[in-house]
């Protein structure tokens, strides 16, 4: 494209039947006490 | 839903829903700009940009963006609410938060937990309690395999010896129960000595180090009883624990207030001192506080987000290895989407322990008492605030729904909510700006990267 740079596609909406395994690190369990960031938590299965 | 913005001269837009990202020449930009909110373009608007560019460039990016949106990556519609929004999975509880001491050998003027005691009796965990608390978690984690346990205070350190005891015991516990423990720590540092930081460095996944920035910021929040800074005493500490961690987790975690705005100076003081992974994020106090974070500061604090973002990315250019935890983003995996429309767990699968053994949501709800939940020696007994927090996604939540960053913030923190507006279904209107703002900067630092 001329205009357009596509930096990622679709990450979210890929196999939703292999989500919500729950063995992922919970938020607060990392540096962030007092306020909320979940993307930037990495998939366990990944 | 899309969201269009520009960050130092970047244009960038971000399909909400499938998650992707594109950049935009200064046409394209003016061209998306002329689409509805349904993605169609208004042809009274187009005829502004054509007289402006011509006919032909504007013909062409009209072409793309089409192209874009017949490939689900612009406009794309939500496929999420349906499947998630209603929680169906059986309720665990995966991870707790161990109130290992309701004591402090600080008193940082911004302290959620008082003077390290949470408004009550000072105390420390007995291990009869911490024992218990494991015996919980394995009994409440259902099938889930990885459990994890921070340390946490006050300062988790006072009470070293039943640390020591309680990893022992999960690590007891871990093979007949097919669990794996994952232990993190938050330290002020003041007790750590090399004795100390080797067991640290060999029991705990990560680390949470707490130091505020430049020295005269850190000294003027982080101090004893005395009203002495800490800085001099907890540096060399932390430079000694990061060189001995090598590449295993840590983060040197700060907290800014009004009295320190210009934050990113702060951010790269911890750069300089040769830490690496780095955060520090916004206070959050009432107002009247006088440090808190005020309304009138957004416009200032969302500059200095995009300051650190281009300081961020020179130190980078040098190759040096700096991470800023609020502006990571993995564009092509990171969390999956059921994760990140629910948030933190607390309240579900993650709960605090007091000394004394009581649960509640998350350590900001420890000792209020309508959040009591249970204790570890007789379960949970407020089932129905249990499912208060099982309800809370970014569907449900009122300012969320129709909120661009929802799928990185994921409705933000329950406890914020709470406390400014009464309501886990609410938010904290500043919180929420600031971290759109962290989020933009987060997208515009990966497009550098990625372009180059």
């Amino acid at each position: 494209m001329k205009h357009i740079k596509t930096l990622s596609g679709n990450s979210l909406n890929k196999d939703l039947k292999k989500v919500g395994c729950g063995e992922c690190q919970t938020s607060c369990q990392s540096a962030c006490k007092t306020s909320c960031t979940v993307a930037n938590q990495k998939c366990e299965r990944e | 839903m899309i969201h269009q913005f520009r960050v130092h001269n970047t244009n960038i837009v971000l399909d909400v829903n499938s998650g992707a990202v594109h950049i935009l020449d200064d046409i394209a930009s003016e061209v998306l700009s002329c689409f509805d909110e349904n993605g169609r373009p208004i042809e009274k608007e187009l005829g502004i940009i054509r007289q402006k560019y011509g006919e032909v460039p504007v013909t062409e990016a009209l072409s793309e963006l089409e192209t874009l949106k017949s490939e689900g990556l612009l406009f794309s519609s939500d496929p999420f609410e349906d499947i998630f929004s209603a929680e169906t999975t059986p309720a665990v509880v995966k991870a707790l938060c161990l109130h290992m001491a309701h004591d402090c050998n600080l008193r940082c003027k911004y302290c959620f937990a008082g003077e390290g005691n949470y408004h009550s009796e000072k105390s420390k965990m007995p291990f009869e309690v911490a024992k218990k608390a494991i015996d919980f978690v394995i009994e409440s984690s259902g099938n889930r395999r990885n459990i994890e346990i921070d340390f946490f205070g006050g300062e988790p350190l006072l009470n070293l010896k039943v640390i020591k005891d309680t990893v022992l015991y999960a690590r007891e516990k871990e093979k007949s129960h097919n669990k794996r423990f994952r232990f993190t720590i938050t330290t002020n540092g003041l007790l750590l000595d090399d004795e100390t930081m080797e067991y640290i460095n060999n029991t705990m996944d990560n680390i949470v180090l707490s130091l505020d920035g430049r020295r005269e910021i850190n000294d003027a929040m982080r101090i004893r009883r005395d009203g002495s800074g800490c800085y001099e005493a907890i540096v060399p500490k932390f430079q000694k624990m990061v060189s001995i961690r090598k590449d295993k987790d840590y983060y040197i975690r700060g907290t800014f207030t009004g009295n320190n705005l210009d934050f990113s100076e702060d951010v790269l003081h911890m750069a300089e001192l040769g830490f690496e992974q780095l955060s520090i994020e916004p206070v959050v106090l009432p107002d009247g506080s006088g440090i808190e974070i005020k309304r009138e500061h957004l416009e200032i604090i969302c500059s200095e987000y995009e300051k650190l973002a281009l300081k961020l990315l020179k130190l980078r250019k040098q190759g040096k290895r700096v991470n800023f935890f609020h502006f990571m983003l993995d564009l092509e995996g990171g969390p999956c989407v059921a994760k990140r429309l629910r948030g933190c767990g607390s309240g579900t699968e993650y709960l605090a322990v007091t000394p004394q053994g009581d649960l509640y949501p998350c350590h900001q709800f420890a000792g209020i008492e309508e959040f009591k939940l249970g204790n570890v020696f007789t379960g949970i007994d407020k089932q129905d605030v249990v499912e208060s927090f099982r309800g809370l996604n970014v569907y449900t939540k009122k300012s969320c729904r129709d909120c661009w960053a929802k799928f990185y913030c994921s409705g933000g923190c329950a406890a914020n909510a709470w406390h400014f507006q009464k309501d886990l279904s609410g938010n904290y209107e500043i919180g929420c700006e600031l971290e759109k703002k962290r989020v933009e900067c987060a997208l515009w630092l990966k497009a550098q990267e990625l372009l180059g």
